[in-house]
């Protein structure tokens, strides 16, 4: 057995002191040690992005990144969405034009579309499909995850909201 | 709202938002590995496809069970009474031999996920190694190796079917058009795999079991009897379930591993399975041929079809369906849309090295309607036909039609929804398209394909398979309590379906609430009455049945109450808009208040009993759904690569209840078939090992490959079902990969190839027009 290291994950805004073998993903340690159990793990290949989160706000693949690799790193979920219970429009809009169904995938997508939206707010329907297509759905072909990505895009942009969120 | 409004809105036929939404966007989903667990189970599986276990070897002090620790556990023996079944056995652990790579063999048990899985590499396993079986045909060639002594030539289900009239007509006919279609073997692939948990209560002995699984109900019944328990000992909840298609239905063996390690340890104990073992191990689908003929008459009407179904089964037969699932709905249902007469079919379920078959979306109508479609279009060719007036001439118009093999087909709209994607395909705009395209090296196809959806079937669709376990029914236990809340609880298991929604509105329309007011309970056998759980496209018809032949009795009832409260007669007192009202005037009293008087004042009425608590069940003959799809892509013909360019489906599935849940039922399905025509394929290599073991090997498309998909509704309003609505949730998958074939043939016309086998990936494309080529050039 290897031996342990101690590292700080910052999820959410909340610290999570650990303790963890150096092989331990950052998935593993986010649903396992810290409870976050929003992030869903589908594949641990890095291909179907279910475990998408945002790490120092860039979307990463957190079966791919070990958890101390993430030692002290801004790490945001889909559980830090909403504020003041709040939903992000990107959760009313998947609510809304129907982006998901079994919702094992919907965690990974809406953090992509987070981190994606945030730093390029006025992107083009096409490169957004691009991006979309980092991540596997496998209930609703694509179709309504697209039209509520731009639909949130859309109400992002017309400032209902702020874009740059606190940091 | 005026009390004497009679614009009175139905909640069914909208796209409300779904009640399961709020918690899945917030992470606050509750699927099976979300639980924690005392100990954790990894299981050492099977390198090889066939072989004797010499040894097993586990490490020293590691927890390692293997079958004969198992002892007292019963082997998995699903049953079907027809068509010379022959009844294997299945072993929930290997038990001396292995059959497919990635058999459980030994379970691993440790107090973490992680240490589990040092353990499984370090156990040794001695296999001695026999030849297997991989591909259906070997299986069923001469001198093949057995791969269940039991059935010595490896078919284990067979149906035979021949029409009074097929060889008169047959000799008679004046054309004869045949083909022989092959679909490769696909994954479902629920983006969660399959996961249990199994819990021992040192208070009560009992044990639960959560996991990821589409039929609760039957998985208590089948994991108690194998594991030799009291049925009432076992509590089994579907929590969040990531998907299933068909994948989750079947039993996995490893969930009884699970019960009786927790009951052994008296602890809790969990598998979640990985994204390998999910590839290599979890239900596989499709792998078929099927050789379809037909005998048409000089005016193009098809007068006869004669079929061959070959199926893989795989290494094992399925609970609780059996293996003969697919060969058997494929020789039922293979005349489709068409009015055929004269039918004749051999079907077979065919055992081999590789891992078992399940059924998943579509179940063996997706090759089936490759198979008559392709057909169309060939025989079209061939007889100089237009494809879409061959259709014309031969699709079913007049309700109810009874098959060649005795269903009976509800009122549908083959020939409406054909004509309405062909109107919006614009077929004279594509072919000049297509036409100045191919002048430039462009090679652009068009492809369309009609069938019928069987939904919603009840009992004797399933007894005349012969099922020893026949589903069909379901039933609703649905109850208001006193502050006018009502709960339905379900046997149906919804798992992404969106059900509690569109029940809520079902159930709402009929009491006069809002939805909101509706909660739908499912996926607890303690919970819930005993149901079949979701699957076959049945539930928004059958729970959708019972849901509201339970709200007419409670309505009843509601009415009752409120006549005496309202001093009114029962025949002029309605339920709208939260209020029982008498109709026409402005007497009203909240529907909560009548719901306190039910279980608070129950003497005032002592003819209706107290509370308001019904049951109901609904048990239909089933209704066919119906739709068109229809395709325009490109053929890139020096990569072989296809690029879907639009996408359409004109559908009918009666009255949609939801319409926005309708259509994603619908995009979901198309997307599944896509991946069946162009991208999806388990491979093995010839020794039976599986060379897709990840998801960059196996490729689920993304939204780069899937188009945009329009849609087009007719609703036909069955007679059959209660609701008027037909189910749908798999056409998506059955149509796809038939317009798809169809629309690349189309394409490569010029060529003169016919790519019949799916998935047509680069590599087929290629060397279809490589060996026309070669052919081209020996004929030169």
């Amino acid at each position: 057995m290897t031996k342990k290291a101690n590292i700080t994950l910052v999820i959410n805004g909340e610290k999570h002191s650990l303790e963890v073998e150096p092989r331990r993903t950052l998935a593993d340690a986010i649903r396992e040690d810290c409870g976050q159990t929003g992030t869903h793990i589908g594949c641990e290949h890095g291909v179907c992005g279910a475990c998408t989160v945002l790490v120092d706000d860039v979307p990463a693949r957190s079966c791919l990144m070990f958890a101390i690799q993430a030692n002290g790193k801004r790490i945001r979920t889909v559980e830090g969405l909403a504020e003041n219970g709040q939903m992000h429009p990107l959760q009313e809009a998947f609510m809304e034009h129907h982006g998901l169904q079994c919702g094992f995938c919907t965690p990974g997508f809406l953090m992509l579309a987070t981190g994606v939206l945030e730093r390029e707010p006025d992107i083009s329907d096409e490169d957004l499909v691009d991006v979309l297509s980092s991540n596997l759905c496998r209930c609703t072909g694509y179709q309504n995850i697209i039209k509520a990505v731009r639909a949130a895009a859309q109400e992002m942009r017309t400032g209902m909201r702020s874009v740059t969120r606190t940091r | 709202m005026s009390a004497h409004s009679h614009d009175i809105k139905t909640w069914v036929g909208r796209s409300i938002r779904r009640v399961e939404d709020p918690a899945l966007v917030a992470g606050l989903g509750r699927f099976t590995g979300d639980l924690p667990a005392k100990r954790w189970v990894r299981f050492v599986r099977s390198p090889v496809a066939s072989g004797r276990i010499k040894s097993i070897k586990a490490p020293p002090g590691a927890m390692v069970i293997a079958m004969p620790e198992l002892a007292g556990v019963k082997r998995l023996r699903p049953m079907l009474h027809k068509f010379n079944y022959v009844p294997i056995e299945q072993p929930i652990l290997a038990d001396g031999v292995v059959r497919f790579v990635g058999e459980p063999v030994a379970a691993v048990v440790a107090s973490s996920e992680e240490e589990a899985e040092d353990i499984v590499d370090l156990v040794e396993v001695e296999i001695e190694e026999i030849a297997p079986v991989v591909d259906a045909k070997a299986a069923i060639a001469q001198g093949a190796q057995a791969v269940h002594g039991m059935a010595p030539t490896n078919v284990i289900v067979e149906g035979k079917v021949k029409t009074g009239g097929f060889d008169a007509t047959w000799a008679a006919a004046a054309h004869i058009v045949g083909v022989e279609v092959r679909s490769r073997r696909q994954n479902a692939l629920p983006l969660e795999p399959r996961g249990g948990h199994a819990s021992y209560d040192l208070a009560t002995g009992r044990v639960t079991l959560t996991c990821s699984t589409q039929m609760p109900h039957l998985m208590r019944t089948v994991i108690a009897d194998l594991a030799n328990m009291p049925e009432a000992d076992l509590r089994v909840i579907a929590p969040d379930v990531g998907g299933g298609f068909g994948q989750k239905m079947s039993l996995p063996t490893e969930y009884v591993t699970l019960v009786w390690l927790a009951r052994k340890l008296r602890t809790s104990v969990a598998w979640t399975e990985d994204r390998r073992e999910n590839l290599i191990a979890c239900f596989h689908s499709r792998d078929q041929y099927v050789t379809l003929q037909g005998a048409f008459d000089r005016d193009g009407k098809l007068l006869a079809l004669s079929a061959d179904v070959l199926a893989n089964i795989g290494a094992y037969s399925c609970f609780p369906t059996t293996c003969a699932v697919e060969p058997l709905m494929a020789m039922a249902e293979m005349p489709g849309p068409y009015t055929v007469r004269e039918y004749s079919c051999h079907a077979r379920g065919v055992v081999t090295n590789t891992c078992p078959m399940a059924p998943y979306r579509g179940v063996s109508r997706p090759v089936i309607t490759l198979a008559l479609e392709r057909l169309m279009d060939r025989s079209a060719a061939t007889m100089g036909i237009d494809p879409v007036d061959l259709r014309r001439r031969n699709l079913v118009t007049n309700f109810p039609y009874t098959s060649a093999m005795g269903l009976v087909f509800d009122d549908a709209s083959y020939l409406e929804t054909m004509e309405l994607a062909v109107e919006a395909l614009d077929i004279p705009a594509f072919r000049k398209r297509q036409g100045e395209a191919r002048a430039q090296g462009r090679y652009l196809g068009l492809g369309i394909s009609t069938f019928s959806e069987r939904t919603g079937y009840g009992t004797p669709a399933f007894a005349a398979r012969g099922m020893e376990i026949t589903p069909g029914w379901e039933i609703v236990e649905l109850g208001m309590d006193p502050s006018g809340r009502v709960e339905a609880r379900i046997g149906a298991s919804p798992h992404g379906q969106g059900l509690r929604t569109s029940l809520a509105q079902i159930i709402a329309d009929e009491l006069g609430i809002e939805p909101g007011k509706v909660s739908i309970i499912h996926g607890d056998t303690d919970r819930t009455p005993y149901g079949f759980g979701t699957f076959a496209s049945r539930s928004a018809v059958i729970s959708g049945g019972a849901s509201l032949l339970a709200a007419r009795k409670v309505r009843s009832k509601l009415v009752s109450i409120a006549a005496h409260l309202l001093e009114a007669s029962a025949d002029d007192v309605e339920l709208v808009e939260g209020v029982a009202r008498v109709k026409g005037t402005d007497r009203a009293i909240p529907i909560e208040q009548v719901a306190r008087a039910a279980y608070h004042r129950a003497h005032l009425f002592p003819d209706l009993g107290p509370g308001l608590s019904e049951s109901a069940s609904y048990d239909p003959s089933g209704t066919f759904s119906n739709a068109c799809h229809a395709v325009i892509l490109e053929v890139d013909i020096g990569t072989g690569g296809v690029k879907i360019e639009r996408y359409i489906v004109a559908e009918d599935a009666g009255r949609l209840i939801n319409p926005i849940i309708a259509e994603g039922q619908i995009h979901g399905g198309v997307a599944q078939g896509i991946a069946n025509a162009l991208y999806e394929e388990i491979i093995y290599d010839e020794t039976g090992n599986i060379l897709t073991t990840t998801l960059a090997d196996y490729l689920p498309p993304t939204s780069h490959e899937i188009p945009r998909i329009e849609i087009f509704h007719l609703k036909t309003l069955t007679g059959d079902t209660i609701t008027q609505a037909k189910g749908l949730g798999e056409g998506g998958a059955i149509g796809a990969p038939a317009a798809i074939v169809n629309a690349i043939n189309d394409a490569l016309s010029p060529f003169g190839v016919s790519l019949d086998e799916i998935p047509v990936t680069p590599q087929r494309i290629h060397a279809a027009l490589e060996t026309a080529k070669e052919t081209t050039k020996r004929q030169s």
